[in-house]
């Protein structure tokens, strides 16, 4: 379904992807008010590391650029930490169109397959899911073999001395292996996230039959 | 001078009675001094001690006062005594707050303090009361040439304060280029949307005044004369009138850059490249409707604006500089577009945004708001595509890259060339290097071709235009002194100034007017304008001993002397800035001011005491500009920071002022060094005279050769550029010179 949503996209837009990222990205209707003054960039703690960092992310916007700009993994790399934010002076929701960009992209199936920080997002999510809690310990551990099992072997034996410790100290309870605790009314829990996904179903398929 | 009755007072407050043995400051007032009166008071800027000079001057006659207490720049308004000729003798910031307090500094610090009451008394002796020249009357009325909006601005604000005005106008109409504009950048909040300029109101508003007189299709054939006094010869097609001044507004405007220099954006070679002031045209015609390509009435759907086209470029044949107003005017013609129909793409490809202004950055947003692109990239060339249309080729400087973009139209944003007239200074050499030089050179003048028009038509020796700043715009300093041409009484204002837009040009020429206003008053008081304002001063000169060598006139910053028929200087009082830059020039020293004279300086040299070469108290002359380093001495005395006792400073107007007679005499009576403070000169130059601290180091450098005649090192003798900020650094130079004695020896020339 996302493969037909993109090309229903790159098909209303043209070559208007600014357009496209007001109209269907979370704040995305501020990208034409940024100045380019780069400040967002500079402030960023890992600025450095992005392959195209906040201001540049803007400007291939406004110059076009789709394909480089859903398939990047930058929106990726923010942690929201604000600091952007708290700095530009035209003040753009910097990380707000961050999360917005990315989530488009996953939506249209364009974000990096690779990416870790969407795919720890994965695994978060389907771990909440399940009872209405965070379960620390099979998430630490899906963590570590979510690059495959040798690798989650190898970290897992790393980090075995921590688990100990915290055994030890009760700060770990291994019966969450089996079970684990859950929400009180996990039934409702779960209708309640059924309710939210056709929301949004119903938003996307409004979407595509625009387009 | 017979009956001169000199009093010297001397105060004891702030510290001076108990660092100084003042009783015997009071008895060399009248034993070396000669002065008639010597009075001691315990605060002298009290009322009482100021009460007491007054009564002095009232009832025992006493026309020359010294006042021997603190800087002559500090209680100005309790010692001014106008009716008398005054000397300060600076013994606070000059001599106790420089000098340690302890029991072996006391010996000479009391020297130091003896020294300048010696020669407080020697310059009051040879100052006389100035008074006004009467040279020129109060004449209310201001010729403004140019019918801009800065010209229209200037004329309106002064007739509205009271004084007449004249717009001399080259074109057959009012308005100038705005007038040509059919929309402006706003002025009002929210500062979103272009709005109508309204030049025909303020065109109206000229014309209504019972006060203005507008000559059009006119120009100037002679202007001549001096503030309050200035005649101009008004030509236009039915002959020729001649009105007088009190004082001139340049409001001479811009010519737009010749946009033909251009090849590489296409400029000429397809109608659909045009310059932003086409555009306007443009916009006029369609007046709110789509706007047509012109090569084939196609409605525009994407359109390129290029900003700095042509401008902040080293390269041959554009414009160093930014215009300024070309961003804004950018903005807002895209939005010609945008507010006819969103859907036309417009793209703004800029280095640097500027918008100044109040409203200059909701402007831009507003631009943003309404989906104008803005791209940082620049332009490498626009071709004519094929089957119709534009390609423009830009590196993108965010995405550093190449890239390929199409266009219905090119906007290019070129700048403004100041319409400044003759750029004098090509025409003369800015001195007289050697003596008969200046014949050489009034010779070649005659024969240069003028290769524009002059505005003013200056019958003044030194060119027909005023002096040019830097690249045209006739000022002579942006920040310090604003319109202030280095042409007392002709202001420049507007684009011809600096570059800017309508709502700067209207601020700006409201404060030439008032400039203008300012020069017809202080000229029917015979009254300096800046920097010395309300001096009454002039420079006077002893026609018998002149030998019509030229240097004062050439070397006037101001072009303030013109020549009569048998070459002789013809002083201007109200074109003078009294620098004192001519008396510093004359070789024979035949010029001189009623309160300041190669006399009034050389004798406070004569007066200090030179203690035999035994002694080993060498004696340091420092002669500092009154402007930027007497200051930067006074403050680094309230910061407490020590300089040798050894130094005598003397103040001076510039230090264009100086002339070399002073060091020469100071070096054969025996001082050990001459150390001359001026401020920083050349292109960046910060001298309130312009050119002032430029000719005394020109002399200077010439110097070298009478040390050598006497016999004399030549560090003797040093030259610094001192700011007023140097609080640090200017009695550091001091102490300099005084190392730099005790390396090479007391001078030989003691007697
Ligand atoms: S700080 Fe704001 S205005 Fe500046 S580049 Fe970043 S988003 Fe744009
Ligand atoms: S919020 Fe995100 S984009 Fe902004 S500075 Fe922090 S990490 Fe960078
Ligand atoms: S050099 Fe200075 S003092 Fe002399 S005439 Fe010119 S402006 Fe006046
Ligand atoms: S006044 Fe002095 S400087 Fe001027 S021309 Fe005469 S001699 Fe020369």
């Amino acid at each position: 379904m996302s493969q037909d949503l993109n090309t229903a996209m790159v098909e209303k837009y043209r070559n208007d992807f600014l357009k496209e990222v007001e109209e269907k990205v979370e704040e995305g209707e501020w990208v034409r008010m940024c100045m380019q003054c780069g400040v967002c960039s500079g402030s960023c703690p890992l600025g450095p590391y992005w392959e195209h960092p906040p201001q540049e992310i803007f400007m291939m916007i406004r110059a076009g650029k789709r394909e480089e700009v859903l398939s990047s993994s930058s929106m990726w790399m923010c942690t929201s930490c604000y600091n952007c934010i708290v700095r530009c002076p035209r003040e753009l929701p910097i990380t707000h169109i961050m999360h917005g960009l990315a989530h488009y992209a996953k939506r249209l199936g364009l974000a990096p397959k690779e990416q870790p920080t969407m795919k720890f997002a994965q695994l978060f999510w389907d771990n909440l899911v399940k009872q209405g809690r965070v379960n620390e310990l099979k998430l630490g551990l899906s963590l570590y073999f979510m690059n495959g099992f040798s690798e989650g072997v190898k970290t897992a034996l790393k980090m075995a001395p921590v688990g100990l410790g915290m055994l030890k100290t009760k700060r770990m309870n291994p019966m969450e292996m089996v079970g684990g605790h859950k929400v009180k009314d996990l039934k409702g829990f779960h209708a309640m996230l059924k309710k939210a996904e056709e929301i949004e179903a119903a938003k996307i398929e409004k979407q595509e039959a625009e387009a | 001078m017979a009956d001169m009755k000199i009093g010297a007072y001397i105060c004891k407050g702030c510290g001076l009675g108990e660092r100084l043995d003042t009783d015997s400051l009071e008895n060399i007032a009248s034993r070396e001094g000669k002065a008639d009166i010597a009075r001691q008071h315990d605060f002298l800027c009290s009322g009482d001690g100021v009460a007491m000079i007054r009564k002095d001057i009232d009832e025992e006659g006493v026309d020359h006062v010294v006042i021997a207490a603190c800087s002559r720049r500090a209680k100005t308004d309790a010692f001014r005594f106008e009716d008398v000729a005054c000397s300060r003798v600076n013994l606070r910031e000059g001599v106790v707050w420089i000098r340690p307090d302890t029991e072996e500094a006391r010996e000479t610090t009391q020297e130091m303090a003896e020294d300048y009451v010696r020669m407080g008394c020697a310059e009051v002796r040879h100052m006389k009361v100035p008074h006004p020249s009467n040279e020129q009357p109060r004449n209310r009325h201001v010729l403004v040439v140019g019918g801009g909006v800065s010209g229209m601005t200037a004329a309106l604000e002064a007739a509205k304060a009271g004084y007449a005005a004249t717009i001399v106008e080259k074109e057959d109409r009012l308005g100038g280029h705005a007038a040509q504009l059919w929309r402006r950048i706003p002025t009002r909040a929210p500062y979103s949307d272009p709005e109508v300029p309204e030049i025909d109101a303020l065109i109206a508003a000229v014309e209504a005044h019972p006060d203005i007189t507008v000559y059009l299709n006119a120009k100037l054939k002679k202007t001549s004369g001096a503030p309050g006094r200035f005649y101009a010869d008004i030509e236009t097609a039915d002959g020729v009138v001649t009105e007088s001044f009190g004082s001139i507004v340049q409001a001479s405007g811009f010519k737009p850059y010749d946009a033909s220099q251009l090849p590489e954006f296409a400029y000429g070679k397809t109608p659909d490249v045009v310059t932003q002031l086409e555009l306007e045209r443009m916009a006029r015609e369609a007046d709110g409707g789509p706007i047509q390509r012109p090569s084939d009435g196609k409605a525009v759907g994407k359109v390129v604006f290029i900003q700095c086209a042509g401008q902040r470029s080293d390269q041959e044949g554009h414009l160093p500089y930014c215009s300024g107003y070309c961003c804004n005017a950018s903005i807002k013609q895209a939005m010609y577009f945008k507010n006819q129909n969103p859907d036309i793409d417009t793209v703004i490809y800029y280095t640097d945004l500027r918008t100044p202004g109040a409203g200059g950055e909701d402007f831009y947003r507003s631009a943003q708001d309404k989906e104008v692109i803005f791209s940082k990239a620049v332009v490498k060339e626009v071709t004519p595509a094929e089957g119709g249309g534009l390609q423009v080729r830009l590196h993108d400087l965010i995405l550093d890259e190449e890239a390929v973009t199409d266009a219905d139209l090119v906007v290019l944003a070129t700048g403004m060339v100041p319409n400044s007239g003759v750029n004098i200074e090509a025409l003369t050499k800015p001195n007289v290097e050697e003596e008969g030089e200046g014949e050489a050179e009034a010779e070649t003048e005659a024969t240069i071709e003028v290769p524009v028009e002059s505005i003013l038509n200056l019958d003044y020796r030194q060119g027909p235009d005023v002096p040019q700043l830097v690249h045209g715009f006739a000022d002579s300093h942006f920040i310090c002194f604003p319109y202030e041409t280095r042409r007392t009484g002709i202001y420049t204002t507007g684009p011809v100034r600096r570059p800017m837009d309508i709502a700067q040009a209207v601020d700006d020429a409201t404060g030439a007017a008032m400039k203008a206003i300012q020069e017809i008053e202080n000229a029917a008081r015979g009254r300096a304008a800046h920097p010395r304002s309300g001096d009454l001063s002039f420079p006077e000169f002893r026609k018998e001993g002149c030998t019509q060598c030229k240097r004062c006139t050439v070397e006037c910053p101001f072009g303030a002397i013109n020549e009569d028929e048998q070459r002789y200087p013809v002083f201007n009082e109200s074109r003078c800035r009294r620098c004192g830059t001519c008396m510093g020039a004359c070789p024979v020293r035949v010029i001189s001011f009623e309160n300041y004279s190669v006399d009034t300086v050389g004798q406070q040299i004569k007066a200090v005491e030179v203690p035999e070469e035994s002694e080993e108290k060498p004696r340091i002359l420092v002669l500092a500009c009154e402007n930027d380093a007497y200051p930067a001495l006074d403050m680094a005395a309230h910061n407490g920071i020590a300089y040798s006792a050894f130094a005598r400073v003397i103040p001076v107007r510039c230090l264009g002022s100086v002339n070399t007679i002073w060091v020469t005499d100071a070096l054969n009576s025996g001082y050990d060094g001459v150390v001359l403070m001026g401020c920083r000169k050349g292109e960046d130059y910060q001298c309130h005279f312009v050119k002032g601290s430029e000719m005394a180091h020109y002399r200077m450098s010439k110097i070298f050769d009478t040390l050598q005649q006497l016999g004399l090192e030549t560090e003797r003798v040093i030259t610094h550029e001192v700011a007023i900020t140097d609080i640090q650094r200017a009695p550091g130079l001091i102490n300099e010179m005084a190392e730099t004695i005790e390396k090479i020896g007391l001078s030989p020339l003691k007697f």
